[in-house]
């Protein structure tokens, strides 16, 4: 394993009284994909968005613990640098559809007010659209709508409006449970492709997909890490007598 | 088939073309009465429609002619500055409520604006006398602002509010993980998503104020002579109207009718503003 990137030491999550993440100790390692399995309701989308404090929008969530990003801890830092250092791809494909394919490409920078030349726009743009894949599917339509895309191409957009800002982690909540097959096996080969350039964190409840594209698997359920490891080992060998019952099909 | 199946069913279609019946019929006479109105002030508003009515002031009483410039011009001094006033004001209340949904002091403002909506528009007139008319010395065209400024807020508010809630939480998220601010957020993501709502309750709000007469009896008050200060009382559609059409005089009758063409015909205008901005501006999300 490179270096570690995220580290989160004793992480929990409650929201109101109900406490969904019970003491996370983990490390993800640089330049690698790593996967959050676990059936619904285990915390992995939870903890994925106390990464880039993303629970702050709900008024009830409590977070506890430290987060470290390098060696800072993330809630030591103001929250829009978090963010900006950690991008994010949702679930559902979520381009602002008042903007078009361009604008939403280089939204990051225009949203943070960075002013930019535009070649060195277009630079970005043309850089991020190749990166995932769409750069031949909407070269000649940058100006249109980015809702008129279908659901896959929107979710790749997405992905390119995170890719552009050249974050240090991306996090990817179920980027494909919306996704036709053929869309899905297009982001999972992108999400190939970007592994060693950028940290990938994939929260997902398609093994296969865990299987094909991580390094790492981490095995959740009820708020607590039951197995963390290399994915061959916990998809052929999982310690854990419920990783093995999930992996299997018995339960999930 | 079993009998109960075939049982009551002639009844119930009966039923079903009364209930049709009924629904298509209230629909239309509702219809008739808005179409009777808009047809007898246009047929009595219109002869009277002249070049003089739109360019020349009042005449004294016992002379015949003369127009209600100074009114037309009063009512859009009065109706832009509400508007200046009660946008800004309506739609950042529209964003902290949608924001701060289900939280108590939401609760509160929403309740407030209710009871602001239920406040009759003389009262509110009394008020800015006491308020602003009276501390002033004077009766001015920008305290009338002022009083249809209040009441033009809680459709302004409501609208934004209700427009920003359809705007999906993910494109907030969105905004925010790339490190945007909560100010550009809501500047460039939400309020461009919800621009045809919240235009929409603006046109409304000035729409919903434009007749008004009551707030401004104490407040723009009337003035014969043309102005353009908005320090000065000044004459206004609505009042106009009002005065002309309670006096015993013919010709001034026919200019109440011509104001309230003029009126009648702006709002019509208004709606039909609406109604091509909704559209588009519409936002598929």
């Amino acid at each position: 394993m490179e270096g570690t990137i995220l580290r989160t030491e004793n992480l929990r999550v409650s929201f109101g009284d109900n406490l969904v993440v019970k003491g996370i100790n983990m490390e993800i390692g640089e330049k690698q994909v790593t996967a959050f399995m676990g059936p619904s309701g285990c915390g992995k989308t939870t903890i994925l968005r106390a990464i880039n404090r993303l629970h702050e929008l709900t008024p009830d969530a409590k977070v506890e613990g430290k987060i470290f990003l390098h060696q800072e801890n993330v809630y030591e830092m103001e929250a829009m640098t978090v963010r900006r250092r950690v991008g994010m791809v949702f679930q559902r494909p979520n381009p602002f559809p008042t903007m078009s394919i361009y604008e939403n490409v280089i939204s990051g920078f225009t949203l943070n007010n960075i002013k930019l030349k535009t070649d060195e726009k277009n630079h970005i743009v043309e850089d991020a659209l190749k990166k995932v894949a769409l750069w031949e599917e909407v070269k000649d339509h940058l100006k249109k709508r980015a809702t008129s895309l279908s659901g896959g191409q929107q979710q790749r957009l997405c992905l390119a409006r995170a890719v552009a800002m050249k974050p240090e982690v991306i996090l990817l909540d179920e980027p494909t449970s919306a996704l036709d097959p053929l869309s899905t096996a297009k982001i999972e080969d992108l999400l190939y492709e970007l592994k060693g350039n950028y940290t990938l964190i994939i929260v997902t409840h398609n093994m296969q997909q865990a299987a094909r594209i991580s390094d790492k698997t981490a095995f959740f359920y009820l708020g607590e890490l039951l197995e963390y490891d290399d994915t061959k080992k916990v998809f052929t060998n999982p310690k854990n007598e419920k990783t093995q019952n999930y992996i299997t099909g018995r339960f999930g | 088939m079993t009998p109960y199946e075939i049982r009551g069913l002639q009844g119930r279609r009966i039923k079903d073309k009364i209930f049709t019946s009924v629904v298509w019929g209230l629909t239309f006479s509702c219809l008739a009465v808005v179409f009777i109105i808009l047809f007898y002030i246009f047929k009595m508003g219109i002869p009277s429609l002249n070049w003089a009515l739109f360019s020349q002031g009042p005449k004294p009483v016992g002379e015949s002619g003369g127009g209600i410039l100074n009114a037309i011009v009063g009512s859009l001094i009065v109706v832009v500055i509400a508007a200046i006033i009660a946008i800004p004001v309506g739609v950042s209340v529209g964003i902290f409520l949608a924001e701060n949904r289900g939280r108590k002091l939401a609760d509160r403002v929403a309740l407030a604006i209710d009871v602001l909506q239920g406040i009759p528009s003389i009262v509110i007139g009394i008020v800015i006398y006491v308020w602003i008319v009276k501390p002033t010395g004077k009766f001015s065209a920008y305290s009338g602002s002022i009083a249809l400024a209040i009441m033009m807020l809680p459709p302004i508010i409501k609208n934004t509010e209700e427009t920003l809630i359809l705007i999906p939480t993910t494109l907030k998220e969105a905004s925010l993980a790339l490190g945007a601010s909560y100010f550009r957020t809501t500047m460039k993501i939400l309020l461009p998503a919800g621009i045809g709502g919240i235009f929409s309750g603006c046109i409304i709000g000035i729409a919903r104020i434009a007749g008004e007469v009551a707030p401004l009896l104490f407040t723009a008050f009337g003035n014969p002579q043309l102005t353009g200060s908005i320090f000065k009382p000044v004459d206004t559609i609505p009042k106009v109207i009002f005065t002309y059409a309670s006096s015993p005089y013919d010709d001034w009758h026919r200019i109440a009718w011509g104001g309230s063409v003029i009126l009648v015909s702006f709002i019509i205008v208004l709606n039909t503003i609406i109604k091509i901005f909704e559209s588009r501006w519409k936002v598929q999300f």
